[in-house]
């Protein structure tokens, strides 16, 4: 398949979801608008996530802490100063955090390159460590951030976080970052730079050996996903409308990882699969949570049972389809015609 | 700060420290052997907490007879945890058992909230552990040395086991090279089975004597101290238990004095023990007593 049609065709889908979206807006409910958000961002996150561990092998567990960084400045930015004013009351905030105030692109931009610049600087002394040591030191910068949210009330106000964030993050929003952050890490994938990714996953010594630095394109990839991490967190912040440090515990960040591990570490189109099935999964299973009346019958709701169900298909993922739904395999248009023209051939 | 306030400060310090010690020894025992970070051990310190509390107000056992069940109880547990979540991936790539450990983590976890509920409980002490005695002039609850002398006990049982069995000989053939052991005839799966025995035992006595010094029980209450308990062994040098020893003892020092002398970072406190593990990361990887792991092509 040359180019151009690719090219024509992938315009042709991105035409189609606009049309989905606009039909949405217009006839789902507001519950449905709000899954078909989760699915976007949860794509975001899952992407970021996926170029950091499934394409560099960096077991990264500090999503969690990104997503908490882009989330805070957006919403310092996006709300008004009299909001602000109304909102801190354990301690009055910082003259810089009150009266700043900007546009929701430049909020969710600048979410990003803050949580990208942490990005840089936590990657500068942790991505020497091996695999699961540099896991554990991700996850604990995650915890780090959380507590330092909890404990600077006069820029985060504290435990009690933000309420009543402008709900700037539509559908519209949500799916452009989402095509962003998929058309950026496909590019960049595909360029050189993406092969050198691979190659220092498959096999870091002879990466090294063939004159790569392969401590700047891990940091490259790292410093990337950081940014749409904290992209993601932006938009969930102002899709939310309310933030507060006990919402960026580690769950958070497991709930990113089953996405990838779920759609295949090294598939983009696995992990756009698997955003979609596991968002919608996810809100399903809160049947199981709510109370069910049959009849004259009333089956109490049991909390904690959603995340029971969901850590028990990541064990049997795990271990009986490691490689989740695509493996390393990507869906584009050339396998799709392989499929349809099998039979003539 | 009188010197009866110190006192009392480095026996709670020893206090927190053995019970991190403790766990961070599962942790390492484990690590040391499979590579793996066993994330759902803090879920088996919090269960262990929870049996107990079971034993005492459903089985209305004394508190001791219910303290040595739940240990048992949970050390089972272990075993099991392992021959159904891992032992399937001991050939899959080390991170793949780190994925599965984090489900079973999340399971534990999610399980006992559905059947403990979230709620917070109160814990049953016993009450010769609760009155205060006063030992010239200092005041010290009986609790602030039972608990080490407890953890110094198992600790040394351990080392016996390690040391001057076969079994430890086996765990210590099989840290240094499995494949190795295997055509030794050492019994591999075994071994490692009754490494998870011990090492979830030793997390269930911290759990329990955790309960006992903060007397509440939460399903979430294992996270945070299971991160710190790792961190300990990491810093100790992970593989290592005497290093698993010194790095909970070392944390718990740290946690303890930095509050007691600068109240104002304690709401950090929970920081303390990440930051630590990054720059123990940053300075010396192996940590202290820990060996470098050769990188093989």
């Amino acid at each position: 398949m040359q180019r151009g049609r690719s090219t024509l065709l992938n315009f042709c889908v991105i035409a189609l979801i606009g049309l989905f979206l606009w039909n949405a807006e217009a006839h789902f409910d507001g519950y449905q608008i709000q899954i078909l958000n989760l699915i976007a961002i949860n794509i975001i996150l899952a992407l970021s996530l996926n170029l950091i561990y499934g394409f560099t092998g960096l077991f990264s567990l500090g999503h969690a802490g990104f997503m908490a960084i882009g989330a805070y400045v957006c919403s310092i930015l996006i709300m008004t100063p009299d909001q602000k004013d109304m909102l801190f009351i354990l301690e009055p905030a910082y003259d810089w955090v009150m009266n700043v105030h900007t546009p929701f692109l430049v909020a969710v931009i600048a979410g990003g390159l803050v949580a990208a610049l942490f990005g840089v600087v936590v990657g500068f002394p942790l991505l020497r460590l091996g695999d699961d040591y540099l896991g554990i030191a991700t996850l604990g910068f995650a915890e780090i951030i959380r507590v330092i949210a909890n404990n600077i009330p006069r820029v985060t106000n504290g435990a009690l976080g933000f309420k009543g964030i402008p709900a700037y993050a539509n559908l519209w929003w949500n799916y452009a970052w989402c095509l962003i952050a998929l058309f950026v890490i496909v590019r960049l994938l595909q360029s050189n730079t993406g092969n050198v990714l691979k190659a220092i996953r498959d096999d870091e010594t002879a990466a090294r050996a063939m004159g790569v630095n392969v401590f700047r394109y891990k940091l490259l990839s790292f410093t990337v996903g950081a940014f749409f991490a904290g992209i993601g967190g932006a938009l969930l912040a102002s899709l939310l409308t309310t933030i507060d440090p006990k919402m960026f515990l580690f769950t958070l960040t497991f709930n990113v990882l089953m996405i990838v591990v779920a759609g295949g570490l090294g598939s983009l189109s696995g992990s756009i699969m698997a955003g979609i099935g596991i968002t919608v999964l996810l809100e399903w299973l809160r049947i199981v949570e709510n109370p069910i009346s049959i009849g004259s019958f009333e089956l109490p709701g049991i909390p904690g049972m959603r995340m029971v169900v969901f850590s028990l298909a990541l064990i049997m993922i795990i271990l009986f389809r490691r490689e989740g739904l695509m493996g390393m395999r990507e869906l584009h248009w050339r396998s799709l015609a392989g499929l349809f023209s099998r039979g003539k051939a | 700060m009188n010197l009866a306030t110190f006192i009392q400060h480095i026996l709670n310090s020893l206090t927190l420290g053995s019970l991190y010690a403790l766990v961070a020894i599962g942790y390492t025992m484990v690590y040391g052997i499979l590579r793996l970070i066993n994330f759902a051990h803090s879920e088996i310190f919090m269960l262990g907490a929870y049996f107990v509390f079971w034993g005492i107000t459903l089985g209305h056992l004394p508190w001791p007879v219910a303290m040595v069940l739940a240990i048992l109880v949970t050390a089972s547990l272990g075993v099991l945890v392992d021959q159904v979540a891992y032992r399937p991936l001991r050939d899959a790539p080390r991170i793949s058992a780190l994925i599965s450990s984090i489900g079973v983590s999340f399971f534990l976890q999610n399980v006992a909230i559905v059947f403990f509920q979230a709620i917070p409980r109160e814990v049953y002490r016993p009450e010769w552990l609760e009155n205060p005695m006063i030992m010239g002039g200092v005041r010290v609850l009986p609790l602030t040395l039972f608990v080490p002398l407890l953890s110094l006990a198992l600790m040394l049982g351990l080392v016996y086991i390690v040391y001057k069995t076969k079994t430890g000989l086996g765990m210590r053939a099989i840290s240094k090279d499995i494949e190795t052991s295997y055509l030794m005839g050492v019994p591999v799966n075994r071994i490692i089975a009754i490494t998870f025995g011990i090492g979830s035992a030793l997390a269930a006595a911290s759990g329990i004597m955790w309960a006992l010094r903060y007397p509440q029980l939460q399903p979430i209450m294992g996270t945070i101290p299971g991160f710190k308990a790792f961190i300990a062994a990491v810093f100790g040098g992970i593989g290592s238990i005497q290093g698993a020893v010194i790095g909970g003892l070392t944390l718990g020092f740290i946690e303890i004095m930095t509050v007691a002398f600068f109240p104002d970072l304690a709401g950090y406190r929970d920081a303390f023990a990440f930051i630590l593990l990054i720059l123990i990361l940053m300075v010396k990887p192996t940590g202290l007593l820990g060996e470098r792991p050769e990188d093989k092509v």
